[in-house]
């Protein structure tokens, strides 16, 4: 028997502007669970998404039992490999039964001469028999909606032993989870770990890493930083091997100083039990304000909120020490405030219209004639102006917005807010998917408003670009803002990460 | 270079398919038929084009924003029916309200221009109640505008016990004989009524708030866009145009019933989409409006022309939308 279950050697995988992979390795132990590590954006996922034949590796080679093997799809990873994988977001057919999800594209027969009739008695039984064999007891003729996320996942787990797979994948299996649920798929993995079964494990937790894995892996901008056993690291020790990197001056220098609070928030709580709660926080005029955090610590959920798109169960705004009511976002509009999300296709740009509408959208009600006609000389001059000042790359303003790099099209959603004259910008994750050099002209436009005397808050997952860039950080996990930091000395990436994963 | 000239030619012609297709059509129809190019007959199509473009237009503000309106037919059907009903001779004998008399006998269009807003009124009226619903409980548009479809052709049944009407006032049915400068009211009321379309879709902020709520929903909430409010004139705005082009369909047959307007939606729907407007939001004008009601017509007038079966015309629509919108699609998909 090969010494390892799993190899994976020089996967190299390219996105277009990105690298995300380079030269990365995982070596899987049978029967052992093995904790893959690294901040946001360190190519845990996309390394698992090679390995199940979700993208196609630019260069790599996969060992299986120490053969050479080729991954085409999902479906012929698990199927004729044995790997499965339980996704960070499941995607299963929530509006049918648990057996019909069990069964989902391998359903069992009945043959009528050329006549196929699904079995739904031998569907029902044997997916019973599978609930039962990982200790789970509910009906399979449930439907998969009615269930909590984590039986979702143990319905997912229940699968993969079904179809016998040797290989398991957990992609931040417990982001979601309640502690009753962590434990039952803790108990579910280490009975898998004693059937021999080996484990894939991503998780920002530091104390589960401590419990459940006996192998780690550290990645770190898309490369093989290295493996060790658990018990060989701390948990001090695993941070800083996952942030140790240097920081590179791709920040432009600063001029600005902040001045009084001009932005309060207090005791926001969402609707949502799981989203943020209790957030108070104040922001200075001239002010960049970094938002630090782990991907889902609900930070996006907070700016939202505080812009009126999200609802709150209390909580109240600030402005230059006058409370305001923002129910929407025209009222956060008319309080100053603007926002640049953090998701640019999803609620960004308008793909289909021209530069022009793109950037026009929010000031189309303050530039008319007679009321209702739309001044379209006044909008034109103020589009290329901005256009101008913003250095946007477009060949004219008719231009459709679909048709610029990302990074331009961030610039024309920066130039829309400022066409508001807000006194707070929030930007939302602003140079996520835009390359190196956009990157930095983002910075120099942030800087520039800054020393202007707008505040402005910026979210980040990227903690080089929160140190490199804020007077003042924030951090936030699981919903609350768990530190702040002010002092340039403190500003570390272990600092952040302490905050980022204060996990209770 | 000679090799991408001949791909630019051929992008060209099957982009413009449609509309070459029909160029073709009516060259051919107008050299076989010796009736089909004259002004005569030049004019009948302008005349039929007329209340269908008003529809489209409507519709293409739905349509836009990546809804539809399935009600417009019944709409067209209850207005031809109320204006019909309040614009009937005073000594016709099936007269619906026999004791109806003008309201300014020496100023019969008075009449007749109150007759139409009333009628615009009551559409847009349920045109708000639609847009209300699409807008405040997220029905979608689809189902939305079905329910309003049958809740009004009921209400367009009891109203008039499906009684067809005749016999109407001279100065009703002269909004569709007349002649000013030449042509028909009709028309003239079609070309206002685009030119008024064109304005609201390019100079105003509705218009402005039109494209970016098709464009993405999402983000228009983002960016200030008052996105309920715009939904519900959309609506209402339409329906009032389907009120409109009720009144001169009933002018121009001198008669309506309850199954006025029948199906116009579709044939308005398929318009837009052949002229243009993507039925994923975000993209069309008034011009494609116009493109697709004039393919249309002119579509079925060659055809008639060309002594093909009443029947068979259904197939031949058929396929040209088939083929249409899937030239149509084919610009967008292949830019990805």
């Amino acid at each position: 028997m090969a010494e390892y279950k799993l190899e994976l050697k020089g996967i190299c995988k390219s996105f277009p502007g990105v690298k995300a992979l380079d030269n990365v390795e995982l070596h899987l132990r049978p029967g052992s669970v093995h904790a893959l590590m690294g901040e946001n954006g360190a190519g845990k996922s996309t390394l698992m998404k090679c390995l199940f034949g979700l993208y196609h590796m630019d260069a790599g080679e996969i060992y299986l039992d120490g053969e050479k093997i080729e991954i085409e799809n999902p479906d012929q990873a698990m199927k004729k490999y044995g790997i499965a994988m339980v996704h960070q977001e499941l995607q299963p057919v929530l509006a049918r039964s648990v057996a019909e999800n069990f069964f989902i594209g391998r359903y069992p027969v009945k043959k009528y001469g050329p006549i196929k009739i699904i079995d739904h008695k031998t569907m029902n039984s044997e997916c019973k028999k599978w609930l039962n064999e990982i200790g789970l007891d509910f009906d399979p003729k449930e439907m998969l909606g009615n269930l909590s996320v984590g039986q979702m996942q143990s319905v997912e787990i229940a699968k993969a032993v079904s179809m016998n797979a040797k290989v398991v994948i957990f992609d931040e299996p417990t982001s979601s989870l309640s502690d009753n649920e962590v434990e039952t798929l803790f108990r579910m993995m280490n009975d898998l770990r004693d059937k021999g079964v080996s484990m894939v494990y991503i998780s920002h937790k530091m104390d589960e890493i401590k419990r459940i894995a006996d192998d780690i892996t550290v990645m770190r901008d898309g490369t093989y930083i290295g493996t060790w056993k658990a018990e060989e690291l701390t948990t001090d020790e695993i941070i800083a091997k996952m942030v140790g990197r240097e920081l590179t001056n791709i920040y432009p220098e600063r001029s600005n100083t902040p001045g009084e609070v001009v932005m309060e928030v207090k005791d926001y709580t969402s609707i949502h039990k799981k989203s943020f709660k209790n957030a108070s926080f104040n922001l200075k005029k001239g002010e960049i304000l970094g938002f630090g955090g782990l991907v889902g610590a609900q930070r996006t959920e907070l700016m939202e909120a505080i812009f009126g798109i999200r609802n709150i169960v209390s909580g109240e705004v600030y402005i230059n020490g006058k409370k305001v009511k923002i129910k929407n976002p025209k009222e956060a509009m008319d309080a100053g405030i603007g926002l640049i999300t953090e998701d640019r296709r999803g609620n960004g740009i308008f793909g289909c219209l021209s530069v022009k509408d793109n950037v026009g959208v929010s000031i189309y009600n303050k530039n008319l004639k007679y009321g209702f006609i739309l001044n379209h000389k006044k909008i034109n001059e103020i589009v290329t102006s901005s256009i101008e000042k913003l250095s946007i790359k477009t060949p004219s303003m008719k231009q459709h917005i679909a048709n610029l790099s990302g990074g331009n099209q961030q610039k024309v959603i920066v130039s829309r807010w400022l066409a508001t004259d807000p006194e707070v910008l929030i930007m939302d994750e602003p140079t996520r998917g835009i390359d190196v050099g956009a990157k930095h002209e983002i910075y120099e436009i942030m800087n520039q408003l800054a020393a202007e005397g707008k505040a402005i808050i910026m979210v980040s997952s990227e903690m080089p670009e929160l140190i490199g860039m804020s007077d003042r950080i924030y951090v936030m996990c699981d919903g609350k803002i768990t530190g702040e930091i002010s002092d340039k000395n403190e500003m570390t990436q272990e600092n952040i990460m302490k905050y980022a994963t204060m996990f209770n | 270079m000679e090799k991408t000239n001949k791909k630019k030619v051929i992008d060209f012609l099957i982009n413009n398919g449609v509309i070459i297709v029909m160029l073709i059509l009516v060259i051919y129809t107008g050299f076989t038929s010796k009736n089909f190019l004259t002004w005569n007959n030049f004019s009948n199509i302008l005349m039929n084009m007329s209340p269908r473009l008003i529809i489209a237009l409507g519709i293409a503000g739905c349509v836009i924003t990546a809804g539809c309106d399935l009600s417009a037919g019944r709409m067209i059907g209850f207005a031809a029916c109320i204006a019909g009903t309040l614009l009937q001779k005073v000594d016709y004998s099936g007269k619906f309200y026999p004791n109806l008399k003008p309201l300014f006998p020496n100023a019969p269009v008075v009449d007749v221009l109150l007759v139409l807003a009333l009628v615009m009124l009551i559409t847009a009226a349920f045109g708000a109640i639609t847009g209300s619903f699409i807008a405040f409980l997220n029905v979608p548009p689809f189902i939305a505008t079905l329910a309003m479809m049958e809740i009004v052709y009921g209400l367009a049944l009891i109203y008039t016990n499906a009684t067809p009407l005749g016999g109407y006032l001279d100065s009703y049915t002269k909004v569709s004989t007349a002649r000013f400068l030449g042509i028909s009211p009709l028309i003239w009321i079609a070309i206002i009524v685009a030119a008024i379309t064109w304005f609201i879709f390019n100079m105003t902020r509705h218009g402005k708030y039109m494209y970016a709520i098709g464009g993405n929903p999402q983000a228009a909430e983002v960016a200030g866009v008052p996105v309920k409010k715009t939904l519900v004139l959309i609506y209402m705005k339409a329906a009032a145009m389907y009120g409109l082009a009720g009144f001169m369909l009933g002018a121009k047959a001198g008669g309506a019933s309850v199954n006025l307007g029948l199906g116009y939606e579709m044939e308005a729907i398929a318009a837009c989409t052949i002229g243009g407007v993507s039925v994923t939001g975000g993209r069309g004008k008034v011009s494609s409006a116009i493109i697709g009601v004039a393919v249309f017509e002119l579509l079925k007038a060659a055809l008639q022309f060309l002594g093909m079966n009443a029947y068979s015309q259904y197939i031949a629509i058929g396929i040209v939308i088939f083929i249409a919108i899937s030239l149509d699609i084919r610009k967008y998909v292949a830019k990805k």
